[in-house]
């Protein structure tokens, strides 16, 4: 039996001011799917993200995002100086059900408790945000996501930065959340990353390709997704993406 | 050290800073977490010219206040929509334009005497209806904060994500800015125009320094606050300086303690709790 898709999307086009950024961007994403999104910086991908978080509306085409949705971001430089636990953030997952005059009380925060233990950090709950490592900021992220009880989780580009036991942790947490029914979404720039994944959406301005890695994935692809930024190694056939700029 | 309470002033003058302090020192930790220390300070001069006029119209200053702050808002906004200007030289123009408005204006031979009191407060001399207002200022400030922190707390934490999270981040920031707003027009009458910002950023930039939880940042801002408001007037009291600018002076001494004392404790909550090399 095939499951109703998460996210559908056909013709979409999203942008700033009405000046499309993205356009023709047409994919689905079903429960359990992790699907890999490739594309340079400036190519779209954060445009896309905010689309599907209800943050833009389509200039152009259909977009139908049938459960909710939760991202994680990259930490920003101010998140690490903010007087917060890891439970605290968790827990913020629990506002969108609350109304507005109401904090998270003890039941959400045993329940954020629950989703730290779920992404291993139980044992830090109680450790400053800012004390944490990538990886475990990120998980504490991901926490708040299961506090949101989000079936759909977008994820930007989560494993720069990370080395390489918190990467291959992550990952293996990313697996444990599709396998319960989710949708993953992942920025990244990762090639190899991507080809382990279930689809990989390649994206610079235009949607480029979209399907399984192992059918999409190929030269001309990358170049037309990544233009010059494609280098082939010396003395290998592995081809690597030059380092994004971050500013 | 009871000297001073005997006198009714100094009484009135202490329930004054503490309404003040527990207003500030709360509103103050969201300033600083959200980074609106400039706004607050240009908030707080934009706010100079409706004073004046409300002191030469002999109208309570709250009156001038309230449209003053709003003028101001206004402005701003609509300054920093002209396109290639950002919201900070927005900012700057306008409260430089206002503040020269407001000098102007004090300086013209109609200004009544005592004037300077919008500039540097009068906190030894607060009316009932100023000591009214002050109380009323704090249970607004206060049970508007208690209301809102869950939605403040994420909205400053992660504004990109605040939406997903339920708490619209620019609705949040908006009622800060206007509790924000309420509080200086009613703080300015004991603090002065000019040294009013020093309640809303440093007791809370001093609490920042000996936490890392916001709960027990608040309540230290607060206290600070209402030390240093009452340490203030004791130097007043006893070297005859002036109100106001004792005040800001105290909140300046404590955070200067906070900062050492804030290094000391990071050194050793660190010293107990190595830093652990786990895998992410």
């Amino acid at each position: 039996m095939r499951s109703e898709p998460l996210i559908e999307a056909s013709g979409l086009a999203v942008g700033y001011n009405g000046e499309p950024v993205i356009s023709g961007v047409g994919f689905s994403l079903a429960p359990g799917e992790r699907m890999a999104l490739l594309g340079p910086n400036g190519g779209g991908k954060t445009t896309l993200l905010r689309a599907l978080l209800g943050e833009l509306r389509p200039l152009g085409g259909e977009l139908r995002v049938q459960s909710r949705c939760a991202t994680v971001p990259q930490t920003e430089r101010s998140q690490l100086d903010y007087p917060v636990s890891a439970l605290d953030v968790a827990a913020m997952g629990a506002l969108s059900r609350l109304p507005w005059w109401r904090r998270p009380g003890r039941r959400e925060r045993e329940g954020a408790m629950e989703a730290l233990r779920k992404v291993g950090l139980g044992d830090l709950a109680e450790e400053t945000f800012g004390k944490l490592s990538g990886g475990q900021r990120q998980r504490v992220l991901i926490a708040r996501s299961l506090v949101q009880d989000a079936r759909i989780l977008l994820l930007d580009e989560p494993f720069s930065g990370l080395d390489r036991p918190s990467s291959e942790g992550l990952e293996a947490l990313v697996e444990a959340l599709a396998a319960e029914g989710r949708g993953v979404m992942i920025a990244t720039h990762d090639l190899e990353q991507a080809r382990r994944w279930d689809s990989v959406l390649c994206l610079n301005r235009s949607q480029v390709v979209v399907g399984p890695p192992e059918e999409v994935l190929d030269l001309a692809v990358l170049e037309e997704t990544y233009g010059g930024a494609i280098v082939e190694l010396p003395g290998s056939d592995a081809r690597a993406i030059l380092p994004p700029h971050h500013h | 050290m009871l000297e001073p309470l005997q006198d009714e002033f100094m009484r009135r003058a202490m329930i004054e800073v503490t309404s003040i302090g527990i207003a500030g020192g709360g509103l103050g930790c969201w300033v600083v977490l959200y980074r609106l220390s400039y706004a607050a300070e240009s908030l707080a001069h934009s706010i100079f010219p409706g004073l004046v006029l409300a002191a030469l119209t002999g109208l309570p200053l709250i009156v001038g206040g309230i449209p003053g702050i709003v003028a101001a808002a206004l402005a701003i906004a609509a300054a920093s929509r002209i396109p290639g200007v950002s919201r900070e030289v927005a900012i700057g123009v306008v409260v430089t334009t206002l503040f020269g408005l407001g000098v102007l204006l004090a300086l013209s031979p109609d200004s009544p005497p005592g004037l300077q009191e919008i500039l540097f407060g009068d906190i030894l001399g607060p009316t009932d209806a100023d000591l009214a207002a002050a109380a009323v200022l704090t249970v607004v400030v206060g049970g508007g904060l208690l209301l809102l922190h869950g939605r403040l707390l994420a909205g400053g934490f992660d504004p990109g994500a605040a939406r997903s999270l339920g708490a619209s981040p620019g609705r949040t920031e908006a009622a800060l800015l206007v509790l924000l707003a309420l509080a200086i027009v009613v703080a300015v009458q004991g603090l002065g125009n000019l040294l009013v910002v020093a309640v809303f950023v440093g007791p809370a930039a001093a609490a920042r320094q000996l936490t890392e939880r916001i709960v027990p940042m608040i309540a230290l801002a607060v206290a600070i606050a209402v030390l240093a408001g009452i340490a203030g007037l004791y130097l007043s009291y006893y070297v005859g300086t002036a109100g106001g600018a004792s005040v800001a002076l105290a909140i300046l001494a404590f955070y200067l303690l906070a900062l050492p004392l804030g290094r000391l404790l990071s050194a050793r909550c660190e010293k107990r709790t190595p830093v652990e090399a786990t895998i992410g």
